[in-house]
């Protein structure tokens, strides 16, 4: 086996009509790994998986998947993915047995090694009781489980998964997380776009941020988070206050400037010392006589990068 | 086929490739469709109350307004355009299928497969004709309760079915291109009925063509579906049938030769909205 990555993408760009939904898009995945794409609604997330999907072909730039070229070699290409849509694409009138079956035989399994893989899939998702029902009587968070099943039938080397948690309980997203680190680290590859920034921080080796088409981050959750610098203090205006006027008490206080979130009445500040911080804004708060709800020193989130990356506070989707 | 262990090659390449592959997709997709078939209600009544309604009402509602030259029952007249009628309607089924699967993602789920490009949907026409058989034999059990008979022998009778299976190939394509091109399954189940109710009326299948004004007749006479309706009367009743096949055959294979290939290319680069 050579080094060579499992998904190399470069200068990526693809336009619809006259939106540019991708622009020189870099994507470097080294066989083994999880990537975890992340990005605001449009912001080219799924056009950039269903490129390398084969789905789509780019306007610019060229594509490997396991070294095979996504235009000029889609059809081998076909044979060593899995894909896992934003919706669960299974056949609600089939059983969930049939559905896997189907796409076993689809995939190139002969019929016993189908079924034999249909099994071993409902049993590893903990679907097997009720895997002889149409799909369409069941929860939409056992659909979503079926439709990550079925994008494993055929083993694929490269993996890409376009939201999978989306709609999963939490015991659901848990059970999926084990699974996708079972998988890397039987040395399968995967890609997986989320709005769930905890999910990429968990999971995923190196973080790709995009935004309007564009990378506009790239690197390991560790060093994403470094680059904010320090801790941030998070603070919650009582209820009929002003933030703003919280805000302005603690101006010049960190290292940067307070965020203020008018919608839900919290100011953020960055500061580098840490809880040394805390004597200094016990006393601002009593000069101005103000008092707060709520107070929490805490190290950057990934939703702290997302947010300051792309300057879309208070839209992150992300549980507060 | 069994002695084929797991080796290093790709699912892809253990199942050969080209034809085999066609093959192979295409009878896996036609099962998918058949489960469909009697698992829909909706799909199951299209099946048979449609059809069955079909004969009885036009027998009897035009039946004993319309007296077509040389025919003693407008039934034996009717039934071999009513084929075509129940088997055209029915098609729009199969452009609302497509279209859900386009919009549900299957489709993305499909092409992601490597998988016989065109298996997708001529799974899913085959399985309309597995569906259309049945019509047929029901319709013909239906008007043979009423009084309908062949009357060109054993031979002609499966001509007409099978002649009738072809035209129904023709309108599956037909409408899967419709439900790639429309997109949405509403529209795509009126753009079916849309295409072909107006052909129908235009056609030979209720009344004789000389029955018509001029301007319509010279349209009527060019109608594919005259020209199939009256390849499978003249197979149901007896008379001369060699210049009414040969046109209806030629309409059905260079329609065929349209739709195939813009329906496949349309597919490959159908993606979900």
């Amino acid at each position: 086996m050579g080094e060579r990555p499992a998904i190399l993408a470069e200068g990526i760009g693809k336009r619809f009509g006259a939106t540019m939904a991708l622009e020189d898009v870099d994507l470097v995945v080294p066989a083994g790994s999880l990537l975890g794409l992340l990005g605001p609604n449009g912001a080219g997330k799924t056009t950039i998986v269903r490129i390398l999907a084969t789905l789509l072909r780019p306007d610019s730039g060229r594509a490997t998947v396991a070294g095979l070229d996504v235009v000029r070699q889609a059809a081998a290409v076909r044979g060593r993915i899995g894909l896992s849509g934003q919706y669960a694409a299974v056949d609600g009138y089939l059983t969930a047995r049939e559905n896997l079956r189907m796409i076993g035989r689809l995939a190139g399994l002969p019929r016993s090694a189908a079924a034999r893989r249909a099994g071993e899939l409902l049993e590893r998702f903990d679907l097997a009781a009720a895997a002889d029902r149409t799909v369409r009587t069941w929860s939409g968070g056992m659909r979503r489980r079926l439709d990550v099943a079925a994008s494993l039938v055929g083993r694929p080397a490269v993996l890409f998964l376009d939201e999978p948690t989306t709609g999963l309980d939490p015991r659901g997203r848990n059970d999926l997380w084990r699974l996708l680190s079972e998988l890397t680290a039987q040395g399968a590859t995967v890609l997986l776009t989320t709005q769930y920034l905890e999910e990429a921080d968990r999971l995923a080796d190196t973080i790709v941020v995009l935004d309007n088409g564009r990378v506009i981050a790239a690197g390991t959750p560790t060093q994403l988070k470094a680059r904010l610098g320090g801790d941030r203090l998070e603070l919650q205006a009582m209820p009929g206050d002003d933030p703003e006027r919280l805000a302005g008490a603690l101006a010049g206080m960190g290292s940067g400037p307070p965020q203020v979130d008018t919608e839900n009445a919290r100011v953020v500040v960055p500061v580098a010392g840490g809880p040394g911080i805390l004597p200094e804004l016990a006393a601002r708060l009593a000069a101005q006589q103000l008092e707060v709800a709520d107070l929490a020193l805490r190290r950057p989130t990934l939703d702290d990068v997302f947010l300051a990356l792309t300057n879309q506070r208070g839209t992150s989707g992300s549980r507060s | 086929m069994s002695t084929t262990t797991a080796v290093a090659s790709s699912p892809a390449d253990r199942i050969g490739n080209g034809l085999t592959k066609l093959l192979a997709n295409t009878t896996t997709v036609t099962g998918r469709n058949l489960h469909r078939l009697v698992r829909v209600p909706t799909l199951v009544a299209f099946a048979t109350v449609q059809p069955m309604m079909f004969v009885l009402l036009f027998t009897y509602a035009f039946g004993g307004a319309i007296h077509p030259p040389g025919v003693a029952h407008y039934v034996d007249y009717l039934l071999p355009g009513i084929f075509v009628l129940a088997i055209a309607f029915g098609a729009s089924q199969t452009g609302v299928a497509i279209a859900d699967d386009l919009a549900s993602g299957m489709i993305d789920r499909f092409r992601a497969l490597p998988m016989a490009r065109a298996a997708v949907l001529a799974g899913r026409t085959a399985a309309d004709a597995v569906r259309n058989l049945f019509v047929l034999g029901l319709m013909t059990g239906v008007g043979a309760a009423i009084g309908f008979r062949f009357h060109a022998g054993p031979a002609a009778a499966v001509a007409t079915i099978i002649l009738a299976l072809a035209v129904g190939v023709v309108f599956s394509w037909i409408n899967a291109l419709l439900g790639l091109l429309v997109r949405d399954a509403e529209s795509a189940g009126l753009a079916g009925l849309l295409t072909v109710i107006p052909l129908i009326f235009t056609s030979s299948t209720f009344v004789p063509i000389a029955t018509m004004p001029g301007w319509l007749q010279a349209f009527a006479r060019i109608n594919p579906i005259t020209i199939t309706v009256d390849a499978l009367r003249a197979l149901c009743l007896g008379g001369p049938t060699a210049t009414h096949l040969w046109h209806a055959v030629a309409w059905i294979v260079a329609l065929l030769l349209v739709t195939v290939p813009a329906a496949v290319i349309r597919y490959q680069r159908a993606s979900a909205a």
